[in-house]
């Protein structure tokens, strides 16, 4: 790296300059090294702490006062209840509004209106969708803290993500393809329905694994609308009281004996199992769409 | 005939659809509409200003007290811990993969840190109790089991990728001759970086910092769980405090009956958080636009 231009007298200014250049680079490589670590260091802790108490036993028992003898069925069958029935209400309604936005909208103020109001919504805090969830389905509308309310609380949480995403995946499909459906003699709605959605499907379902993977997690707003955190017994159908994984994970976090903590992390090892799958398959399609389009 | 049917069709359909996307609009009319009602039947019996600026937060002890200001100092607290480790390590992480790092390391660490955002907050609580606060007592001297710091910290690590992403995003829009602008005048990729691609990219980097501050404001779990529960008005990171969202899940825990004063403080904490949250990503939007306006 020596050159000519290493022995003029401006040496230590240039040094100096070039100094800075490697300490941002260092420090730009450490901060981003820093948060790499802290990931390794949580998916190590979770591992430690709940693999050895995960078994099949703790899947298929239900919650105990004895930390020993605790499982999470109840807990899980009530996160694939809520879950499914929140994608019901959430991925039609959702389809249709990105659908709305993005085919048939115009620039007007309507629709600029309701797109700031989307972006909004996405970032308003999951506890408040509880509060909604409390005051309008579980007391106005009588649902009490039911696994329906659960659900429409959740599909209203989840609403700005899929319509975010199901717009983004209508925005990939090619003007050419509309067009020559429109050439055809086509009507507005034959083209998205026979041309654009078709060609959109794999996106759209990547955005709506990942919208309701991000349902999956969620705990704050079900405890906002009254859900149980302790269940014996699997809810039965949609008017049943209801815990879900995340709710139960809570509550051994939150007793003192060292034997609940152990439960709560081997919880969490089955919720982010749960959730790998869920992103695994998400991107798996995302590349195969990907390939299709290129 | 036909074509008659199909243009019925046609209208319906598009009406359906429209209908669809004004749910959005009914959603936000729905949250306003239900904390507005509980919140206003709350200041009936608590006057407006005892409850802004008032300094104990006692609503559910025998001596009630409601001065909502150590439950916004409790927030203020862990959210300005959780930025103080997001905004630096975030955007210096954003620089690294804009400016330095080579495209395979992008193409890896982006899609691993996002990992980062999309685990479940209750996971981080768990993290922030069971692994980081026993590590931290090991540093900090009187660390309580229940304190700001650690939530802070875990929070901040929470939002990193939230502002690394969008930032690297905003970097990444800022058009290269700009930066070969700047190679040519002899500055090194350091002077390149700090002095013309990241004021370039300024609005872009503030409203994901804004986007992040509003995440943080409304984290529940994690607080939730590691910060205790206890409102208090302080500085000090070392001991336990509560947020205003880890107000709500305390009472929804309990069996308060509906319409009783203790019931409605929620909603009013709610109107509270709502209300600053929305100010903070109407800013952030804001920003954003104005940021794609200028390199659109």
């Amino acid at each position: 790296m020596t050159s000519l231009t290493d022995t003029v007298p401006a040496l230590p200014q240039r040094t100096l300059r070039y100094v800075g250049d490697r300490l941002l680079a260092a420090f730009g490589l450490l901060a981003m090294v820093l948060a790499l670590v802290s990931l390794a260091a949580l998916i190590y802790d979770i591992l430690h702490d709940g693999v050895p108490r995960l078994s099949w036993e703790f899947v298929t028992s239900i919650p105990s006062r004895r930390a020993e003898d605790a499982g999470i069925l109840t807990a899980l069958v009530g996160s694939v209840y809520v879950i499914a029935l929140s994608a019901l209400i959430a991925i039609p309604v959702g389809i249709g509004a990105a659908v709305h936005l993005e085919e048939y909208g115009g620039r007007g103020r309507l629709s600029r209106i309701i797109e700031i109001n989307i972006a909004n919504l996405a970032g308003v805090p999951s506890i408040i969708y509880g509060l909604l969830g409390l005051g309008l389905f579980v007391r106005m509308m009588g649902m009490g803290p039911s696994v329906l309310a659960g659900a429409c609380t959740l599909g209203l949480l989840v609403l700005p993500v899929v319509i975010i995403s199901t717009r983004e995946a209508l925005r990939a499909v090619p003007k050419s393809l509309r067009e020559a459906s429109y050439a055809l003699g086509a009507t507005k709605w034959q083209t998205t329905w026979h041309q654009v959605l078709p060609a959109a499907f794999p996106g759209i379902l990547t955005g709506l694994i990942l919208a309701v993977s991000r349902a999956v997690g969620e705990t704050a707003p079900l405890i906002t609308i009254g859900a149980l955190t302790y269940i014996p017994f699997v809810p039965s159908d949609i008017f049943s009281p209801f815990t879900v994984l995340p709710i139960q994970i809570f509550n051994w976090v939150s007793r003192p004996q060292a034997a609940f903590a152990e439960n709560a992390a081997a919880g969490i090892v089955v919720l982010l199992g749960l959730l790998l799958m869920m992103n695994a398959v998400a991107i798996v399609l995302r590349d195969r769409f990907q390939k299709r389009l290129s | 005939m036909r074509f008659r049917v199909r243009r019925l069709a046609e209208f319906v359909i598009e009406r359906m659809l429209f209908l669809c996307a004004a749910a959005s609009i009914l959603v936000t009319l729905g949250i306003v509409l239900v904390l507005l009602f509980e919140t206003a039947a709350f200041l009936r019996e608590v006057p407006i200003g005892e409850f802004l600026f008032g300094t104990v937060w006692t609503p559910l002890f025998s001596e009630k007290h409601f001065g909502v200001l150590p439950l916004i100092g409790g927030t203020l607290l862990t959210s300005a811990i959780a930025m103080a480790v997001a905004l630096p390590a975030g955007l210096l992480t954003a620089i690294y993969l804009s400016e330095y790092a080579i495209a395979p390391v992008r193409r890896v660490v982006r899609p691993v840190l996002e990992v980062l955002a999309g685990v479940p907050t209750v996971v981080y609580g768990y993290f922030a109790l069971q692994f980081v606060t026993p590590l931290l007592q090991g540093i900090v001297p009187g660390l309580a089991g229940f304190n700001a710091l650690s939530p802070g910290i875990v929070m901040g690590i929470m939002i990193l990728p939230l502002v690394s992403s969008l930032s690297e995003d905003a970097l990444h829009s800022v058009p290269n001759g700009l930066r070969e602008g700047a190679y040519a005048l002899g500055a090194t990729r350091m002077q390149t970086a700090l002095r013309v691609v990241v004021p370039a990219a300024f609005s872009g980097i503030s409203a994901a910092s804004i986007l992040a501050m509003s995440r943080a404001v409304g984290e529940t779990m994690i607080v939730a769980i590691a910060a205790g529960q206890q409102p208090r008005l302080t500085l000090d990171p070392r001991v336990p405090v509560e947020t205003m969202t880890a107000y709500i899940v305390q009472v929804s825990l309990g069996d308060t009956p509906a319409g009783t004063l203790e019931y409605r403080t929620i909603f009013a904490v709610g109107m509270l958080l709502f209300l600053s949250t929305f100010s903070l990503n109407l800013m952030s939007i804001w920003l954003r636009n104005r940021f794609r306006e200028e390199y659109a």
